[in-house]
């Protein structure tokens, strides 16, 4: 029983964060149309400015939060206005060719990582690392649950965003209905690009959550990636609330699978929910509670 | 003879009743008008007729078979062609290749399917842009290629959906003289779904009126046209002699 | 499908010229082994670059997980080795049918799903059997992969088997495309509604393509094992250096195009050692870790301003070089 227990909040606290993983994708994916094949590759790039900004300046991964955070949206801004916005209008033969650019920016950010910091693992060691803090025989590890509150904190800051917001209505037209949206009189290059620096500045957050207490690396993106869209497709195409209910089903699933039958099945457990989900839920979580 | 008979035909989505029990018997050789205000079921039925859909209730019988579970392609095998609303042409593929691949329903041979689709590229006037890419074409000429690649399927039945929608004055009296020449000079019986009177009063054997997915009524054209619940629904009830002006 | 094509021999002028020169090219690399290696993988992946453009390019199925079925047919090979000695040479013969079967297979679940759902279908299929590969010692030994002696020390054998390989899948998608097959295929990609109303069964024409595509792939993987004398899941169902390499070649080369991924499989490997080899120690040793760098960054220029391909955009290349030379000379 203890075991469970621990295994059940250990994975909805890491679920926390696929969930700002996951909300970054399903809004990419809701926007833009098109899965985010370098949405791990941006996460790194924050992970990459929060050590670098703790190996110069001994600055804190939450403080630099407000530091890196705005460069990683800068960035994502960056890409969507060059590279893949100017592809909407374009013509050709497979229409995934977004997509294939998010493959492209992945590459050279990975390589240029590479290149930079070399392929050697980092990781940032905290007073608080590896301190953590027991729930009655329940021990749970202090950094996951500050970056749970964090990440929550960012969710609401977000759905403030998306609700109170002009530019948040306006995403949210655009998701449901890019053409009417666009009669509407929304710009929908601006919230196209708007969206994409968004969506880099969540997953970059939730990259900068995780560094206290995991490896980085200049390939640590992509698996990420992959949990990104398993989120997305399970919570519902451009539903913020389906993304957060997938990211917790999937860090629990994950915890449950690693824990319960073997620590090597624990990635796969993600992508065989994610097949089921394809073929006997394509509208996900969102179309069973309609959110 | 009848050759297409839809028996108490039902699409219910979620709750909201898009056809609601239609019964109609289509003449083998007519033109058969399908009429009714926008949303009220006609593209509706179609696409059951043609199995994008799933029909709810009801059947569909063409030929004294039971098609209404066949699957999409089947029915386009056994004779049943159709055009698009929305037109869907293969966009990267010459207007000749586009009538080539429906040709190849009933031809197996490059030279046969070829054949078939000169015929029906010169019947719907495209000869001179057969080697262009169908992507290219302006819109009249794209909904004259829906009707030529239906038609190279080599259907005995069409339906043709809104196929004079979007057309000028001059492109409009070609499009009817090519929906005339498809039953005239082809044999093939019409099942034609159209919202410029113009078109559907000349043409039509007979017309069926729905609104709302439900039957109004059924007749010659000059008979539907004076249906006082044709006139309110169709035309709304301020356009009562207006509507009247086509009898 | 253009015009001209059709009344074009199965096999032009220009074809029996770049055959010929194919058979010559590992002897004018005689003595370097090294070079022969080379030719063997752009071999390699004009087999895979094939085998996804069919059904990729001319089909509409983009695949993002090719490594899938490279990988089943490696396995194909080596695993009666492990457990049995039998000769991985007969992967040859089992490499591709166990591929086309895994390929039926994932099909009745990935053929539901349509545009990005099916990319990411295909893409999660391929990491699930990398996993399961990687767990299952019992029967792959893991990631402890499978090792065996390779049968010849000289490349001329295996250049030559490669070169067979290429040779099938290039023409036997010539071949299929210019039949009706080859029609419902370019339909299924522009339309798939409309394909239907034409009636074409579509699910039986996304298997047909699917089988040629997987057989081909199977093949290239059992290839692999027989040539390296070592595979384990990391290497061969790599969603990254097998998947998406195979897509870039296809899309550099030109996507829906039959020599397309031959020519995309030359530049990516011409790129690759290129830089790998700090073009050829002319250039400081850092550069030796740029080919994937400048393998992305080539990606990213083909997208934003060649969408058709090498071959595809050919002739826009073509203008833009006249264009430049006139400048050139008027000066």
């Amino acid at each position: 029983m203890e075991l469970f227990l621990q295994t059940l909040i250990g994975g909805l606290l890491i679920g926390g964060l696929y969930a700002i993983i996951g909300i970054g994708m399903t809004l990419i994916m809701g926007v833009l149309g098109i899965i985010n094949l370098a949405h791990g590759q941006i996460m790194m790039v924050g992970m990459y400015l929060a050590w670098l900004f703790w190996m110069a300046f001994g600055l804190d991964p939450y403080l630099s939060l407000f530091l890196a955070v705005p460069l990683v949206f800068l960035l994502g801004i960056f890409l969507s206005k060059y590279l893949l916005y100017p592809l909407i209008e374009k013509d050709s033969i497979l229409p995934e060719n977004q997509v294939l650019m998010t493959v492209g920016i992945g590459m050279v950010l990975v390589e240029l990582a590479r290149f930079i910091f070399s392929s050697d693992y980092r990781s940032v060691k905290t007073s608080y690392s590896d301190k953590t803090i027991m729930l009655g025989n329940i021990s749970l590890s202090w950094p996951l649950v500050i970056a749970f509150v964090i990440a929550i904190l960012l969710t609401l800051g977000l759905f403030w965003l998306l609700i109170k917001t002009d530019l948040g209505r306006s995403i949210r037209a655009t998701a449901q209905d890019r053409d009417a949206a666009t009669l509407m009189g929304i710009s929908s290059k601006r919230i196209t690009i708007l969206t994409y620096g968004i969506g880099s500045g969540l997953v970059g957050a939730a990259g900068i959550l995780l560094l206290p207490i995991y490896y980085l690396f200049p390939d640590v993106g992509p698996i990420f990636t992959v949990k990104a869209f398993v989120i997305t497709i399970l919570g519902g195409l451009g539903s913020p609330i389906g993304a957060i209910a997938g990211g917790i089903v999937l860090g629990i699933a994950e915890t449950f699978g690693a824990t319960y039958i073997s620590m090597g099945y624990r990635d796969a457990v993600g992508l065989v929910i994610f097949l089921l989900v394809l073929v006997f839920l394509p509208g996900g979580l969102k179309q069973i509670f309609k959110i | 003879m009848s050759i297409l008979s839809l028996d108490k035909l039902t699409k219910n989505f979620g709750g909201l009743m898009a056809v609601d029990h239609v019964s109609f018997d289509v003449n083998e050789g007519e033109i058969f008008g399908l009429i009714g205000p926008n949303g009220s079921g006609k593209t509706t039925i179609f696409n059951l007729i043609n199995h994008y859909y799933t029909a709810t209730d009801g059947k569909i019988i063409f030929k004294g078979q039971d098609i209404t579970n066949k699957k999409t392609f089947e029915i386009a095998r056994l004779g049943i062609g159709r055009t698009f609303q929305v037109v869907k042409p293969l966009r990267r593929l010459s207007v000749e290749e586009n009538v080539m691949a429906a040709a190849f329903a009933r031809e197996s041979t490059f030279a046969g399917a070829r054949k078939v689709a000169s015929e029906m590229i010169d019947f719907c006037n495209l000869t001179n842009v057969s080697n262009m890419k169908a992507g290219g074409l302006p819109i009249g000429g794209r909904k004259r290629l829906e009707i030529a690649r239906a038609l190279a399927t080599r259907p005995s039945l069409i339906l043709l959906d809104e196929t004079a929608a979007g057309l000028n004055p001059s492109e409009l009296d070609e499009a009817i003289d090519i929906i005339k020449g498809i039953r005239d000079k082809l044999g093939i019986t019409i099942i034609i779904v159209e919202h410029i009177m113009k078109v559907i009063m000349n043409i039509s054997d007979r017309i069926h009126a729905i609104a709302f997915g439900a039957t109004i009524t059924e007749g010659p054209p000059a008979e539907v046209a004076k249906h006082p619940t044709v006139i309110e629904a169709y035309l709304g009830s301020d356009y009562k002699m207006e509507g009247q002006n086509y009898a | 499908m253009e015009d001209k094509n059709k009344k074009s021999p199965f096999v032009t002028k220009v074809e029996l010229g770049i055959i010929a020169f194919a058979i010559i090219l590992p002897f004018i690399f005689d003595s370097s082994p090294y070079f022969q290696g080379l030719l063997i993988f752009v071999l390699m992946w004009v087999i895979l670059g094939t085998s996804w453009n069919l059904l990729a390019g001319y089909t509409g199925l983009v695949s993002f997980g090719h490594a899938a079925y490279f990988g089943i047919g490696a396995y194909a090979a080596a695993l009666p080795y492990y457990h049995f000695h039998i000769s991985p040479w007969w992967g040859l013969l089992t490499g591709g049918i166990v591929a086309v079967i895994l390929g039926y297979l994932l099909g009745i679940v990935v053929f539901r799903l349509r545009g990005p759902y099916f990319a990411l279908g295909t893409l999660a299929s391929a990491e699930i059997l990398r996993l399961i590969f990687g767990e299952e010692e019992w029967l792959t030994n893991g990631h402890n992969g499978i090792l065996y002696m390779t049968t010849w020390v000289s490349k001329y054998p295996y250049y030559f088997i490669a070169l067979i390989l290429a040779l099938g899948a290039i023409f036997s998608v010539k071949f299929v495309m210019r039949t009706k097959a080859g029609y419902y295929f370019l339909s299924i990609r522009e339309d798939e509604d409309a394909a239907q109303a034409l009636g074409i069964n579509t699910k039986k024409y996304k298997n047909i393509s699917t089988v040629i595509s997987t057989f081909w792939a199977g093949m290239a993987g059992a290839f692999y094992m027989i040539y390296m004398g070592f595979i384990d899941p990391e290497v061969v169902f790599a969603l990254h250096n097998i998947s998406i390499i195979t897509i870039l070649v296809g899309i550099i080369g030109g996507v829906g195009t039959i020599w397309g991924p031959a020519v995309g499989a030359v530049v990516m490997v011409l790129v690759q050692e290129l830089f790998r080899s700090s073009i050829f120690g002319l250039a400081p040793s850092w550069v030796s870790g740029m080919h994937a760098f400048v393998f992305g960054l080539l990606v990213i220029f083909v997208i934003l301003y060649m969408a058709g391909g090498i071959l595809g955009d050919w002739d826009l290349i073509k203008k833009k070089l006249k264009f430049s030379r006139k400048v050139e000379t008027s000066k």
